[in-house]
């Protein structure tokens, strides 16, 4: 008998001995040879990058000319004055706006050049005296009575980053230095708003990131005409001839984006890098028949149909296979001579005086009309015809402009903005457009890197190569810098640093390697796994729950001895 | 969406422009010239079949090879354009092909191309890594083509060392710039087609485009449709290059399928179109047709008649063409449309047409061998010149899953070993590249030539196999290259206007022309497995483990008693019988 309970205990034994094992060796080499691998990601900083605190500094230098400041003014007026004021946009975004003012007198050399005759020559000459870095904005005071402006003008706005501001009447002013600046401070401020950034402006570039209560259909179509902010655009110009047997089209493209689109780009290239391409596609029709009006003795298109014009045009530009950045199309199209001259109405039935329209986002359409080249019916067929490049360049300039977001929105009463020169674009004009495109990269990269993290986080199957981690940690770098820097004013390393940002989430989101999704449907781990796994534990269960029936019973025995 | 141009942005941007004027900038180089020629030739064939050859040529006097971009196109494509530039290439030789070309029945075709997609491609030297961008090319390549050339990998590239030599100018010889791959199975079909037809500038609205239907080009026998791209010497002297871009349509209209039987083809029948104008940015538009063995229309009957003959120097033999030019309004007759009509006379009694000179060079290729497990490749060369022997450049890239045994390499000409001068052979590395085979070898005249090699057949891991592993595994076609003595003197005056169709291959002498023979594609079998086995593998395996495992756990689990015997069933019947019966037990 004794003999047998020592069997029964070592049978007991090796049971309890077996399912230790499996616990403690079986189940953690399953766990392990089973897992996929997931590199390890900035979950925190993640997070803390999905609420969104931006800061953006602006230096703003205020100089005073002669005339303007009363001698003890002058005195108590500070060096320095900070300005902050903070706007909530929705539960996880805050922006504060910071205009750091210097204050000062000009000198000699300023009161020089504020003494020009126009305003113009003035801005040039105070131009070549100090370059102020990308960013910030010079405001010169001049007296009410200086001649520099012409009547009405309160400010002007040149080429540069400096703005001239005409003090008001001095009995409005007053003669405290308070007062002085109470009064100069709102006009100060307007005027930084038009040549950096407003808070429309920057809430339009968030609009990746929050979801904006839809304003008037207008609004909403400013705001999504521009391009999104890319790293390259492809500029492609398209000269359509739907009849080369009538005519036979030569324009002299390169010469025209040398002279007309380069200076413009050359300025634009902190921004973005461009590449222009163009080609003449021949029997590229549009997609509407235009109407004949017998009044106009012309064909009409109306503003109704021109949305159908461009998908049977697109099929023929043929995408660049050789790049992945956006495309931005310009098509000339020459309607034949049974179809010309051929208008484009607005939706008062009124001609449109460029006969162009662009769609957002995708480019701009220019209809030329030659029909007057044709001569009188002499002329063998096909006619040769050179395109006035001037005409078409204005047009397609004017829409590039719009496509990238340089917005020309009107001036506020009081105020004269010099008209763009010879390179397009002012430099207050780019600085603005690298303050919004540099918010809305930090927007779009905080974004992509959040949404990436949080798809992550809910597939568990998803493998993390260690690629992927070092670009989601290189963003998260990028982007700490870039908020960093705008909160330092560096506008030009805030926007390098965005950059950087934008394109190593990209890189992270669109990586291949994240495709290898490593599922296995429910079903299938079952029948692969019930072959083992059921033979196996079935036994070690059943003594397990044998030896605890046992166990119970001999604490029963033992109690029911006891009593 | 359409917003139109608002004119105060009009009128914005362009006053400071017009005080900007362009005369101030150096003036821009003039514009390159480009030149766009079409091309149709019709060759009747003796068994009754149609040949066409579409040749579309468009020579851009532009240099792709300099640093500044070209970016600027008219008549070149702008997509192929800028492929060229962004990837460095020299040259690109593409080709979708249909059907095999039956060289015994047909004769040569004008460009010749094997079964499937083939590529090649000659980089720049100033490419560093030429895999990479190979590999990125493909798939560029594939997205333009709508073809399947993204699955060109390491596994069927090969860089021949001698076959591929560039068509066009430029003394290359380091061939570490050259990849060459095909595709046998792949399938050409109308999502090719439509591609290919954008790169024509009159797309297929103008000029002999308008012939390219597909479904008429898709319902023949042989469909060939390729792009080359190769620079060219724009003048006698060759102080500049241009690039000139090839497209070239073949297609073989079978008697009985698209012909109903009758040995009478028109344009309208063959391609369910007629001609009714040139393409006005063609600077040239022919149509020819083969009258060479009906001088006196004895053979078969051609209208309209076309004053207007030909002769042309094309594969070692003067051929005699009439041509149809599509500039001329003449051509077009009072119907204003061309649909030539080419009657075959005594098509009703079965007179058998004259024997076909028999082609100089053709080869076959096929597997012997019987199992899954060895086999031999041979390849027949035929040499049908009565007394010259010329020399061959044999090129075969093989798979890597046919594991050639190269010491059986065996080469005989009429009974006899013949040695091949040169050899070049690179062996297969499992699942990163292939087998290539190159020999330069000398056919004796009017003589086969038989290249035999073992292989074994690999096992694939269950994953490599395609979806239908048992529709067998196709390994590309052969390629013979070879120097053809001619009948006839060559024309070795680049500079001469001659038809596109004569004018492919460059010829260096008088007496002997360039020549390119594809064999057969080979379809293969390997051994397949049953592919539910990994799930039975994983029972069987897993049955196994828990019977052993079931039977140790029991061993050292349980207790053991000595029980007593139970008695025998003869005992326990006896017992059922005596209780029943009230007899005490046994």
């Amino acid at each position: 008998m004794a003999t047998a309970e020592v069997e029964r205990k070592r049978g007991q034994l090796a049971a309890l001995s077996i399912a230790v094992v499996v616990v403690l060796v079986g189940v953690p080499l399953w766990w392990r040879t089973t897992e996929t691998y997931r590199a390890w990601l900035p979950v925190n900083q993640i997070n803390e990058l999905a609420e969104l605190q931006l800061q953006l500094s602006v230096d703003v230098e205020v100089v005073f000319s002669r005339g303007t400041l009363m001698p003890e003014q002058q005195k108590k007026v500070p060096f320095t004055r900070t300005q902050e004021e903070a706007q909530k946009v929705d539960d996880d975004t805050t922006l504060r706006y910071r205009y750091e003012s210097k204050y000062r007198t000009a000198n000699i050399m300023e009161e020089d050049a504020l003494k020009q005759p126009t305003a113009a020559e003035a801005d040039l000459s105070l131009h070549t005296l100090s370059a102020s870095p990308c960013g910030s904005v010079v405001v010169y005071v001049i007296p009410e009575t200086s001649v520099l402006l012409p009547q009405g003008v309160d400010v002007y706005i040149g080429h540069r980053r400096t703005a001239v501001l005409r003090m008001g009447a001095p009995m409005s002013v007053g003669k405290n230095h308070k007062q002085l600046l109470a009064h100069l401070e709102p006009r100060i401020t307007q005027v930084v708003q038009v040549m950096s950034f407003s808070h429309t402006d920057i809430t339009a570039a968030l609009s990746d990131r929050v979801r904006l209560s839809p304003g008037s259909k207008e609004s909403l179509a400013d705001s999504m005409r521009s391009f999104k902010s890319s790293p390259g655009y492809e500029i492609t110009f398209s000269l359509l001839n739907p009849d080369p047997k009538s005519h036979r089209l030569d324009w002299d493209i390169e010469g025209a984006v040398h002279s007309y689109i380069q200076p413009l780009l050359t300025k634009l290239a902190p921004l973005a890098n461009f590449s222009i391409d163009s080609q003449i596609l021949y029997y590229a029709m549009l997609g509407v028949n235009p109407r004949f009006d017998s009044s106009l003795e012309a064909y009409t298109l109306n503003a109704d149909s021109l949305a159908h014009v461009i998908n049977p045009v697109e099929a023929r530009l043929g995408s660049n296979a050789a790049s992945s950045n956006p495309v931005l199309n310009f098509l000339l199209y020459v309607p034949d001579a049974h179809h010309s001259p051929l208008y484009i109405h607005d939706h008062q039935k009124q001609p449109v005086a460029s006969n162009a329209f662009h769609s957002p986002r995708w480019g701009g359409i220019m209809v030329y009309n030659v029909n007057d080249l044709y001569g009188r019916g002499e002329t063998p067929l096909p006619v040769n015809i050179n395109i006035n490049m001037e005409k078409v360049m204005g047009v397609f300039l004017a829409q590039l402009r719009l496509m990238l977001g340089v917005q020309s929105s009107p001036a506020p009463p009081g105020f004269l903005v010099e008209p763009c020169g010879g390179a397009g674009l002012a430099d207050w004009e780019l600085d603005r457009l690298m303050w919004s495109r540099t918010v809305e990269n930090v927007a779009t990269a905080t974004t992509t890197i959040t949404s990436l993290a949080q798809l992550l986080d809910q597939i568990g199957n998803i493998v993390i190569n260690d690629n992927i981690a070092s670009q989601v940690s290189s963003t998260v770098t990028s982007l700490q810098l870039a908020v960093a820097e705008l909160e330092a004013g560096n506008l030009g390393f805030a926007l390098q640093y965005s950059k950087e940002a934008i394109l190593a989430s990209e890189r992270a989101f669109f990586d291949p390697s994240l495709l290898h999704l490593l599922y296995f449907p429910d079903d299938q781990k079952f029948a692969i796994y019930i072959p083992l796994f059921l033979p196996m534990c079935v036994p070690i269960l059943l003594s397990l729950i044998k030896i605890a029936s046992e166990a119970r019973q001999r604490r029963k025995l033992k109690q029911s001895k006891k009593d | 969406m359409i917003a139109i141009t608002q004119r105060h942005v009009h009128d914005a941007a362009v006053p400071p422009l017009a005080g900007d004027p362009p005369a101030a900038d150096p003036p821009s180089p003039p514009p390159s010239k480009d030149d766009f020629q079409e091309e149709l030739v019709i060759r009747p064939l003796h068994s009754g079949d149609i040949y066409a050859s579409f040749q579309f040529r468009t020579v851009w006097d532009a240099d792709f090879m300099g640093d500044q971009k070209v970016s600027h196109y008219r008549l070149f494509p702008k997509s192929l354009g800028q492929v060229i530039t962004k990837f460095s290439v020299r040259e690109l030789h593409i080709s979708f092909t249909q059907g095999y070309w039956r060289t015994m029945q047909w004769g040569q075709p004008y460009l010749p191309s094997p079964p499937g997609a083939e590529l090649w491609v000659w980089f720049q030297d100033t490419v560093t890594d030429v895999d990479g961008t190979w590999k990125e090319l493909t798939n560029v390549l594939s997205g333009i083509f709508c073809a399947s050339l993204n699955f060109i990998d390491s596994t069927n590239t090969v860089q021949p060392s001698a076959s591929f030599k560039p068509l066009g100018i430029g003394n290359v010889t380091d061939h570490s710039f050259l990849r060459y791959a095909t595709l046998p199975r792949e399938i050409v079909c109308t999502e090719n087609l439509t591609p290919w037809k954008k790169l024509l500038p009159c797309g297929s609205k103008a000029g002999l485009s308008v012939l390219l239907k597909s479904e008429k080009l898709f319902h023949s026998t042989f469909h060939s449709q390729a792009v080359h791209v190769r620079p060219v010497c724009q003048d006698p002297q060759c102080r500049t290059t241009s690039m000139e871009l090839r497209q070239t349509l073949n297609v073989v209209f079978d008697l009985h399928t698209s012909g109903q039987g009758k040995r009478e083809w028109s344009l309208f029948k063959m391609f369910s179109r007629t001609l009714t104008e040139a393409c006005p940015l063609a600077s040239s538009s022919k149509v020819y047709v083969d009258v060479t063995d009906n001088p006196q229309g004895e053979q078969f009957e051609l209208s309209p008649a076309t004053p207007l003959l030909t002769q042309a120097v094309v594969l070692g033999d003067r051929r005699t063409y009439s041509v149809y030019d599509l500039t001329q309004q003449a051509s077009f007759g009072s119907s204003r449309s061309l649909n030539m009509l080419l009657r075959w006379k005594n098509s009703h009694n079965n007179v058998v047409p004259p024997v076909m000179l028999r082609p100089l060079l053709h080869s076959e290729r096929y597997v012997a061998g019987y199992g899954l497990q060895a086999g031999e490749i041979h390849t027949l060369i035929y040499n049908h010149h009565p007394y010259r022997a010329f020399p061959v450049l044999l090129l075969s890239a093989v798979p890597w899953y046919l594991r050639l045994y190269i010491h059986t390499l065996t080469v005989s000409s009429k009974g006899k070993d013949n040695r091949p001068s040169y050899i070049h052979y690179q062996p297969s590395k499992d699942r990163e590249r292939p087998h290539l085979l190159e020999m330069l070898l000398q056919l004796p005249p009017n003589s086969v030539t038989e290249v035999t090699v073992e292989f074994e057949r690999a096992l694939l891991k269950w994953t490599e196999y395609t979806p239908d592993p048992n529709h067998g595994f196709y390994v590309g076609s052969s390629v013979i290259s070879a120097l053809v003595p001619s009948v006839v003197a060559m024309d070795t005056n680049s500079t001469l206007d001659r038809p596109l169709f004569s004018s492919f291959f460059p010829c260096k002498e008088e007496a002997s022309y360039f020549m390119r023979v594809y064999t057969e594609p080979l379809l293969v079998n390997l051994p397949t497995p049953d592919f539910s086995m990994p799930y039975n593998v994983i029972c069987l395996t897993c049955t196994v483990v828990a019977v052993g495992y079931g039977s140790l756990y029991n061993l050292l689990t349980r207790t053991f008693q000595v029980d007593e015997p139970s008695p025998g069933l003869a005992k326990r019947i006896a017992n059922v019988i005596r209780r029943f019966r009230g007899v005490p037990l046994l």
